[in-house]
């Protein structure tokens, strides 16, 4: 494809589309709504389904049934509508149904600030839906990654049967940038994982890997799906013996494949003794500051992180046995620093936070990298 | 019919009861039901849901519908609970929310029979307006609500169908607030066929059940009930049998309620059953939808 002058929004819709999404529920927010233009125009083309739902409570339970239904489902949303989403985000973690949930990042809390940027809903991501469950949360740096990491995003959740969050910010989500797409028909989709016969499903057995095949709505799988504990069968249940097999195997499903679902970013210099770690638009601005503190000769490493949740621990634990200091500069009061501090020791990580809905500019981390040495 | 009856009653002839397994051999209606699995139900005995079910189950098999066709969606109470007890793609979800996971199923999968089944405070409180938007936009889905004036699952607190001065846990000293009229809603909203009937008339609730799956567009049937457990005993109404009595005292068919004079008729506190709403101006979402896809397949563009 050509060199195109592309929003991330945009970008983040045709990621969709070339992974196969063929379902979009949503409800009109800003500074995300560009998704749901482009799949308005977009997927009837493809025979695939919009539908502006009567709220963001909606559009996610209607991208839950679409995905039981058999089809690639998605929305996107910003702050307030991804606060509505939560309890519904549950029981797709409960259910194991695979979708994508975009957030364009925007100030909060509450109304905020519609069209300034922020991060400030990382760890919502993680902690957003009641009870004690695991995520997958990617977060772009560019435009191009905001297609590369939707496409990524579909096949986690394929895979993996689990909500999948692509946590973008007002700034990568309105951008422009020159970016070169790849041929649709070659992107890597993960499809759904083909089940046994009607006869020997077992919709939620133990299968190796711990995913078992998901079969969609109308194919001949008449099963039960609820968010009530359930057992093998998809039938609720309060034992104890059927709901710990169950609460091992979903933990199990992430734990044993972090290498897989841990995407990062790393530009390490031998010898550095202070490194950056950021992701999404700060990360940007982290980068430039790096390029320039290279160029006055400072020896300094940065990690970026692609994949939010589950955190990078093994890429943290080895950045910090490589440097003294760790810089984490994010739009938020510190979110992510939390779990930097939490891997590599308090006093080894500075936090450097901007949460009025600017950047943090390289200036601001480039003062702090000086400061530090 | 008569071997519906087994479910719920012991046989009255002093003949030992049927094993469990030749109940469910012996009609093809009852096989419809997920016989190794979840009986009995959580509804307190003498309780109207079963009555639904069984009427949905018995309108289900009359049409002949390849159950591997049929989704039931539900969202949180005791009605709630009615699908998992049927042997058909099965959705049990959040509270007030299965309309809104019906419609991603039913876009999804357009030939699929889906059909949303909810209580009085699942369908019209936390869930009102998706009631309203489903109704509104017409898509094909056969909605059924259980009307129990209650929220029974949580203990009787009081819901949008609860009559004005009636007693409810959060309505010690009467209800301060006026019932949500659950069908006239669905007609304002857009619904293209809306009917309702008591659990006391189940035979009416077959038909309905059985003309709501066939309608193209969104269709509901709301059943009234009663809910002995709770809102009968805050309320000194009785037991489930005197309840069941007062239904069918406390309704007149469509064709009575229309001999009324208009005076009486604005008097009436009477529960109206019949077919209230039957329409067909209004195209169905998902076929408006293929159809945009066709014409866009074809090229052209308006």
């Amino acid at each position: 494809m050509a060199i195109q002058l592309m929003q991330g929004n945009t970008a983040i819709g045709y990621g969709a589309i070339a992974a196969g999404c063929r379902f979009f529920a949503g409800y009109p927010i800003t500074p995300s709504t560009e998704v749901a233009e482009l799949m308005a125009r977009e997927l009837p083309r493809l025979g695939g389904k919009f539908i502006q739902m009567e709220d963001e409570i909606a559009s996610m339970a209607a991208v839950i049934g679409a995905s039981i239904g058999g089809l690639k489902s998605m929305t996107a949303t910003s702050g307030p509508g991804f606060s509505l989403m939560q309890e519904n985000i549950g029981y797709a973690c409960m259910t194991e149904v695979p979708c994508v949930v975009v957030n364009v990042q925007r100030l909060g809390p509450s109304t905020g600030g519609p069209t300034s940027a922020s991060q400030g809903d990382m760890l919502q991501a993680r902690w957003g839906t009641h009870g004690d469950h695991q995520i997958i949360a990617l977060s772009p740096v560019s435009v191009r990654q905001a297609f590369d990491l939707t496409v990524a995003a579909f096949n986690l959740s394929e895979k993996f049967r689990t909500p999948v969050l692509l946590m973008a910010d007002e700034i990568i989500g309105h951008m422009r940038e020159p970016v070169e797409l790849p041929d649709f028909a070659r992107v890597p989709r993960q499809d759904r994982i083909v089940c046994e016969s009607p006869a020997d499903y077992i919709p939620y057995r133990n299968a190796p890997g711990d995913v078992p095949p998901m079969a969609n709505f109308g194919t001949g799988y008449r099963y039960h799906v609820t968010g009530l504990y359930h057992d093998p069968m998809g039938f609720p249940t309060s034992r104890l013996d059927e709901i710990d097999p169950w609460i091992e195997r979903i933990n199990r499903k992430f734990d044993d494949h972090l290498d897989e679902i841990i995407l990062v970013d790393e530009d390490t210099m031998d010898g550095a003794r202070l490194a950056l770690v950021s992701y999404g638009a700060s990360a940007r601005s982290a980068r430039h500051a790096l390029k320039l503190a290279r160029q006055k000769g400072m020896r300094i490493s940065m990690l970026t992180l692609l994949t939010i949740w589950p955190f990078a621990e093994k890429a943290i634990e080895r950045l910090a046995g490589q440097v003294d200091r760790i810089l984490v500069p994010e739009m938020n009061r510190g979110q992510i620093a939390l779990e930097v501090e939490r891997i590599a020791g308090r006093n080894r990580v500075q936090r450097i936070n901007r949460a009025n809905g600017e950047m943090v500019t390289p200036q601001m981390i480039l003062n702090a990298i000086e400061a530090d040495l | 019919m008569s071997t519906e009856s087994h479910l719920v009653n012991e046989p009255e002839t002093g003949m030992d009861p049927l094993p469990a397994e030749d109940w469910f051999e012996s009609s093809e209606t009852l096989q419809k039901l997920r016989k190794h699995k979840k009986f009995p139900t959580i509804w307190c005995s003498g309780c109207g849901i079963g009555i639904v079910m069984g009427a949905l189950i018995r309108a289900i098999d009359h049409l002949g519908l390849d159950a591997d066709n049929v989704a039931l969606v539900s969202g949180i109470g005791c009605t709630a609970r009615m699908p998992v007890y049927m042997d058909f793609n099965t959705l049990h979800t959040t509270h007030g929310r299965a309309l809104a996971f019906a419609t991603g199923l039913k876009i999804a999968r357009p030939n699929l029979h889906v059909i949303a089944i909810m209580g009085d405070g699942d369908a019209t409180a936390i869930g009102g307006n998706h009631f309203i938007h489903a109704a509104r936009r017409n898509i094909g889905i056969t909605t059924i609500i259980v009307n129990n004036n209650i929220y029974g699952m949580t203990g009787g607190q009081y819901s949008p169908t609860t009559p004005h001065d009636a007693r409810a846990t959060t309505a010690p000293y009467g209800n301060l607030e006026y019932p949500m009229p659950i069908s006239e809603l669905a007609i304002t909203a857009g619904a293209t066929y809306v009917a309702r009937s008591t659990v006391y008339h189940a035979m009416e609730l077959d038909k309905y059940i059985r003309d709501a799956i066939q309608k193209d567009g969104f269709s509901l049937v709301e059943a009234v009930s009663y809910c002995h457990t709770t809102y009968g005993r805050l309320n000194k109404l009785g037991t489930a049998a005197d309840m069941l009595g007062a239904i069918k005292e406390n309704s007149l068919s469509r064709q009575a309620f229309e001999k009324l004079t208009p005076q009486e008729q604005a008097m009436n506190a009477k529960v109206v059953r019949g077919v209230l709403h039957n329409i067909d101006t209004r195209v169905e979402f998902t076929r408006a939808y293929e159809k945009l896809v066709e014409s866009l397949e074809q090229g052209v563009e308006n």
